[in-house]
């Protein structure tokens, strides 16, 4: 009598198993990004609506974290798609040859022109020093002036985290063979050097620094979400260095498909609307809704500073050894 | 005759399987890291700033910890005072709270926004900037100076009471006390207690993530973290974890030459009398040594309960997940160091009076010198070829953490086995006693205390433990001092908060249930 209640439940989970049997899409990115307040819950939606799947968020680390721990887990790797790469480590990525072509075309809104056959931009962005205007009246106008203050900075560690590199790219890119000089100076303001970019913002929302290094587009989510106007992006003479963010499909997915669908829908309108208003960059396809109100507000940099990735690869080493040894007297 | 000698086998059998098993995590992944190496890789400048680096800071942590520790253990040595019995005891807890809830009640009191910092602001005074050298020292005073202070106090109890009487009758003053009674007991003991300081705080790694704040003070544990997670450069990591060996087995060998003084804690309830240190002045002083050291290791624990307590009951779903799992994997290291400890403690015993015996006890002993890091980069390259490496963390986890606790465990179980099997093995021998019969109604009964003492120990440090996990970890499979990590890396201070008081409760309470369950019943 118990066999056919035991083939009965047997039946029972296997339907729930079927019912269960969407394709999943794994998709590493950076914590930021899947916070509740970041883009990832509404980017979910929005794709699942539209693919009769199951797309799975893995926050995986900042930037290089991100990377490394793919080529940790190497072609066993779950993920089918890795997004929040940068310019700065797609020579890298593109070299472990866990990647495969995109093969989407698009009209990207960026300053720079685009041709990786590897990686797909989905946003971009100038990285800038944030501040509090009720507490810097005079912001410094460039790293020197910054050098020569009195005002604190956080900024984040350039191994573990994008903006971190970014600022490290900034420095060799404006100056070239100074950059050491320029980082001694610095280093006097540091306050500390975070892991992430989360940290480094938070410590300076609750006042353990004067700025911190974020992006331009920073205080568009203290005006736009917070009604709140007094943080301010300092321009700076030198130029802005970019950040162009990219996702790539991982060679090794199991849902190639499913993977191609994801990059297309990550340059169409439903994903790039989503992107200002939670990741606080600018769209790298700007929608037709255009930019939310309050973008306008933001500084212009003067000149737009980038490396290609190979330029940047070359230059990371360098340069990273440059801050170390800066950093570490 | 034959069975006994069986049964001799059986038991040395497998108290050289787990000597064998100890051996593989701590030489076999030096010897895998060692062999994926190379010497390819270079250390370059900034590796050797992480080693001049670790050297300095575990110089001046265990300086400062042992200098602060004189005045301390000496006012307790001589003052009798209510709550010194509970202060005692609250000196033993450091060891283990876990490192990342301290930290978060050290940036609570000595952060820029903590209670020191408002304080100094009352005066006008620019607030403390805890990142850095002198954070990490200050930390590593917070978990060493109640070390040292009772590795002192013991030395002080050590002196016979007839000789301070002896000295108040022949009108010794306080300062010709401490000449000829003091300074002695204190050249024996102060370097012991110098080099255990050293040891632990070469090993650091979590003080010294969360509070390093950057390139200037990195431990050479962090640059194999860095090499690993950042740069996947293993060449680099393995030859750091080389690196962080040698400094280890150095330390070690230097503690085995100066002899290192034994924390057993039994009666340190005893109190001279001390007619030489009774006045007013001698009074204050001491009265402001023990006091400052309360305050100094009561205030961040005050500060976790404090703003820990408003989130505890609101934590977010993947924190609770997070501490069902640390749970778990505690209580699998409890059962795994016992598994190992237990095997050798008894092998120890039968093979007594043979080098085999010293060989086993001391191979024990071995991962004292080893660094988590470095046996978990070795079992990342001996697993990566056959399985993927992050859906294993967990068990890693376990097995470290249960290797890191051993040396503990043995210290109690081997001399408890040879008291039990001394004084009740003829007896049983007599009887027929053997196998499993000899266990439950010979050993279990009587090794319940060190048992419990052991297991506990061993959760409360695995539950506590930001290491080897931090490697590996997939952000679905972290544990709770993980998790609690990654709050404070997000910046999300509160929800941070209250998982620290939470990790505090579980670290406590485990251990408390171990060690009072190997007290019932147990007063043989």
């Amino acid at each position: 009598m118990r066999y056919p209640i035991i083939a009965a439940g047997i039946l029972a989970i296997a339907g729930a198993v079927q019912a269960q049997e969407k394709p999943e899409l794994t998709v590493y990115t950076y914590d930021s990004f899947v916070s509740d307040w970041g883009p990832g819950p509404q980017v979910e939606k929005a794709f699942e609506e539209i693919c009769d799947c199951d797309l799975k968020f893995v926050g995986a680390g900042d930037g290089a974290a991100l990377l490394a721990r793919l080529r940790l887990e190497g072609e066993r790797t779950r993920a089918d798609v890795v997004l929040g790469l940068d310019t700065n480590l797609t020579a890298a990525a593109a070299g472990t040859g866990l990647f495969a072509p995109h093969g989407v075309e698009a009209s990207f809104d960026l300053p720079v022109a685009w041709d990786d056959p590897l990686f797909l931009p989905f946003d971009w962005g100038y990285f800038a020093f944030v501040y509090d205007r009720t507490k810097v009246p005079n912001p410094p106008r460039n790293f020197a002036e910054l050098i020569d203050s009195d005002l604190s900075i956080v900024i984040q560690d350039p191994r573990s985290s994008t903006p971190g590199l970014g600022l490290l790219l900034w420095v060799k890119s404006a100056f070239g063979e100074r950059a050491p000089e320029i980082w001694e100076g610095l280093n006097r303001r540091v306050v500390t050097v975070t892991k992430g970019w989360s940290e480094a913002y938070g410590m300076f929302l609750e006042g353990e620094a004067d700025m911190v290094l974020s992006y331009t587009t920073s205080p568009a989510y203290h005006l736009i979400a917070e009604g709140d106007d007094t943080k301010a992006a300092a321009a700076f003479d030198e130029g802005h260095y970019m950040q162009v963010e990219v996702a790539g499909k991982v060679a090794s997915s199991d849902q190639p498909e499913l993977a191609d669908k994801f990059l297309r829908f990550m340059v169409s309108d439903a994903f790039q609307s989503i992107i200002p208003t939670t990741n606080w960059m600018y769209p790298a396809v700007v929608p037709a809704s255009g930019l939310p109100d309050g973008f306008e507000t933001l500084i212009q940099p003067e000149k737009a500073l980038l490396y290609s990735p190979e330029e940047a690869q070359r230059m990371r080493d360098a340069a990273l050894s440059e801050w170390l040894s800066a950093a570490g007297n | 005759m034959a069975e006994r000698g069986r049964q001799l086998n059986l038991a040395v059998g497998a108290g050289i399987a787990a000597a064998a098993v100890v051996l593989a995590l701590t030489l076999g992944t030096l010897g895998a890291v060692a062999w994926r190496a190379e010497f390819a890789a270079r250390l370059g400048p900034s590796d050797w700033a992480a080693v001049r680096f670790t050297l300095l800071q575990a110089t001046l942590s265990a300086l400062i910890s042992v200098t602060l520790a004189i005045p301390v253990a000496r006012a307790l040595a001589r003052r009798r005072f209510a709550g010194r019995g509970v202060l005692i005891t609250l000196l033993g807890a450091p060891f283990i709270l876990p490192v990342i809830v301290a930290v978060l009640g050290l940036l609570a009191v000595f952060g820029r926004a903590g209670l020191l910092s408002q304080f100094l602001g009352w005066f006008g005074f620019p607030p403390f900037r805890i990142y850095g050298l002198h954070g990490v020292v200050l930390a590593h005073v917070f978990f060493n100076l109640p070390l040292a202070t009772r590795l002192l106090l013991q030395g002080w109890l050590e002196i016979p009471a007839e000789r301070f009487r002896l000295a108040a009758s022949l009108g010794f003053s306080a300062r010709d006390v401490g000449r000829e009674l003091e300074r002695p007991m204190l050249r024996e003991v102060l370097p012991g207690a110098f080099v255990v300081i050293f040891v632990i705080c070469t090993t650091s790694f979590a003080v010294v993530l969360a509070l390093g704040g950057g390139p200037r003070a990195t431990t050479v544990e962090l640059a194999i973290y860095q090499a690993f997670r950042f740069d996947f450069d293993l060449g680099r990591a393995a030859l750091l974890a080389l690196v962080q060996f040698a400094i280890g087995a150095a330390a070690a060998g230097l503690a085995l030459w100066v002899q290192v003084p034994q924390a057993t804690g039994g009666g340190l309830d005893r109190v001279a009398e001390r007619p030489e240190a009774a006045g007013m002045g001698h009074r204050i002083a001491d009265a402001a040594w023990i006091g400052l050291a309360a305050a100094f290791l009561l205030l961040p624990l005050g500060m976790i309960v404090l703003r820990g307590a408003p989130a505890l009951f609101s934590l977010p779903p993947a924190v609770q997940a997070a501490a069902l799992r640390s749970v778990v994997v505690a209580l699998s290291s409890a059962v795994l160091v016992l598994a190992l400890a237990l095997p050798l403690a008894f092998a120890v015993w039968h093979l007594r009076g043979r080098r085999l015996a010293g060989w086993l006890e001391a191979l024990g002993y071995l991962s004292v010198a080893a660094s988590p890091l470095v046996m978990g980069t070795g079992l990342f390259i001996l697993l990566y070829p056959v399985a993927d490496p992050v859906a294993l963390a967990l068990p890693v986890t376990v097995v470290v953490n249960a290797a890191m606790s051993l040396p503990f465990a043995l210290r109690a179980l081997v001399p408890a086995v040879a008291r039990v099997e001394g004084r009740f093995g003829p007896l049983a021998d007599s009887l027929g006693m053997r196998g499993l019969a000899r266990l439950r109604h010979l050993h279990l009964p009587r090794l319940r205390r060190p048992i419990g003492f052991s297991a506990g120990l061993a959760a409360a440090l695995s539950m506590g433990d930001l290491g080897v996990i931090a490697l590996f970890a997939d952000p679905e499979q972290a544990t709770l001092p993980l998790q609690l990590y990654r709050l404070m890396a997000a910046y999300r201070m509160e929800d941070a908060a209250g998982a620290g008081l939470l990790l505090l409760i579980l670290a406590v309470t485990l251990f408390w249930m171990f060690d009072r369950g190997g007290r019932v019943n147990a007063d043989t």
